[in-house]
Formats: structure tokens, C-alpha cells, sequence
């Protein structure tokens, strides 16, 4: 069987504390494994991920260790999918502007370079609000 | 838990820090108390040894983007050397080799330093 027949779907319910991010990462990392991607490729999907749930952790909870994180991984149709959600403050990506590095430089600050990474990293990145007051970001990889 | 190490030597005149491991938003704050004691003991020339360092994500670049403009407003820099490849794609691709010089190996990073006086 190659890995264009795969199909799995994965869960993971998480608090919304730094200490899981590597929980995250390596969660991502066994999924990837199992779809076929390159090893260069699963480092960029397990950064992306990493970004997502840490902006959620920032900035949806404010660091508030209470809050639910949920991550499904889909794969079908070489389609990898991740789906995180969550129940924190919405947060509206339009508003985010595009880092400016000589910007930062000056200001000695960095901000917005987490979103940047997962569009650079991924080929599909979607925002959305749920019902119940929930927020979902959707990455997407194709395994090609 | 995320495995991360640091560790500060000085080299001359030169404070090197080594990073092992994984750096992201849970271990940066112990990246930041590094260069916050080098700002309280007014050191400014700074290489960060990349060698050990397995992954990084946007939480550990935000740590030298705080620091460098104060480092060269005392005539100090943050340099990098010995940086995987994975790992330098990440500082690539978010621009960073416009603002900060990368080295193959420390001591070409320390030389730098001696010869900028």
C-alpha cells in the first residue's frame, strides 16, 4: 500500500500551557511520519503547528493555563489537514500585519513572525470562528 | 517538557552562548534571563552558538530581535554561528540574514569581533 491510500484521522485534547508545545510537536511529528513526508517537510509542519497553538496560548488565553486546545490531523487524498481550536478571545487575522524586520529591529520588539511562518511553511491557512464562541485555524499540507 | 539547555562562557572579551535543544515559547524566558544578566554586567559582544541547537520557532527569534538594537547602541552585536541547516532556513526565512551576521564556526564569529576593535 503506498501512502496516497492512507487514511487516519488523530486527536489531541490539550491545556493551554507552553510546557505542552512539545506534546504538540511530537504528536505532529508521528502523523507526518505516517502520511510520507520528507523530513524537511515534517519540520515545517511541526513548526507551523508549534506557531498556531503558541499564538492561541498568547494571545486567545493570554497564558491562562485553563484554556482547551484541540488538534485533529487528517490525512486523505495526500490532503494533510490540522484543525486546531479553540475557546479563547477571537482574534481577527486581518489585523495582523506583515512583520517588518527593520520595523522590529528599531523598535526592539517582534510580533506577527509566528503567523508569517505558517503561511510561508504550509500551503493553505484558514481562519474561522465556530459556533460557540470557538476559533479555528486549519492548516494544510499536500504531500506531493 | 521541551529539552533545552544554556549555557554563557566568555571568550576574551566576548560572551559566547551555547543553546542545545529545543528552543520555543516555553524555554525563550530562559534565553532572555541569559541576556538579561549580559545587560546588567554590561556585556555587549555576544555569540550565540548555534551547534546543539535542535529547533527553533518564532518565540526563540523574537528573543534576539529584542536584544540586538541594544547591543549595537553600545557597540556591541549578536552574532550566530555553527547553525544547522533546518535551523537557519528558519532565520532565512523570515528575513533575518539582512540584519545579523551567521558563521560557519564560532571562532570565525569571535574574530569578527577582534577586528571591529
Amino acid at each position: 500500500m503506498n501512502s496516497s491510500n492512507k487514511i487516519f484521522e488523530k486527536e489531541l485534547l490539550i491545556k493551554s500551557t507552553t510546557d505542552n508545545l512539545a506534546l504538540i510537536r511530537e504528536f505532529t511529528r508521528s502523523a507526518a511520519e505516517e502520511s510520507g513526508f520528507s523530513d524537511e517537510t515534517i519540520g515545517k509542519i511541526i513548526l507551523a503547528v508549534d506557531e498556531a497553538c503558541t499564538n492561541i496560548i498568547k494571545h486567545a488565553y493570554k497564558y491562562s493555563p485553563d484554556g482547551n486546545i484541540f488538534i485533529t490531523i487528517k490525512f486523505e487524498d495526500n490532503k494533510f489537514i490540522i484543525a486546531i481550536t479553540d475557546e479563547g478571545n477571537h482574534f481577527d487575522p486581518a489585523r495582523v500585519p506583515e512583520p517588518d524586520l527593520i520595523h522590529y529591529y528599531k523598535q526592539k520588539r517582534a510580533g506577527g513572525l509566528g503567523m508569517f511562518l505558517m503561511k510561508k511553511l504550509m500551503d493553505e491557512v484558514k481562519y474561522s470562528t465556530l459556533t460557540g464562541n470557538k476559533n479555528q485555524v486549519i492548516l494544510v499540507k499536500y504531500l506531493s | 517538557m521541551a529539552d533545552f539547555n544554556v549555557n554563557l562562557r566568555g571568550v576574551g572579551s566576548v560572551s559566547v552562548i551555547d543553546v542545545k535543544g529545543y528552543l520555543d515559547a516555553h524555554t525563550a524566558p530562559e534565553l532572555e534571563n541569559v541576556f538579561n544578566k549580559l545587560l546588567d554586567q554590561r556585556q555587549f559582544r555576544v555569540v550565540v552558538n548555534f551547534d546543539e541547537l535542535k529547533y527553533i520557532s518564532s518565540a526563540g527569534l523574537g528573543v534576539f530581535m529584542a536584544y540586538v538594537e541594544t547591543m549595537r547602541e553600545n557597540s556591541g552585536d549578536i552574532k550566530f554561528s555553527n547553525m544547522k541547516e533546518n535551523v537557519y532556513n528558519i532565520f532565512d526565512l523570515l528575513g533575518f540574514p539582512i540584519l545579523y551576521e551567521f558563521f560557519k564556526e564560532e571562532k570565525e564569529a569571535l574574530q569578527k569581533f577582534d577586528s571591529q576593535g
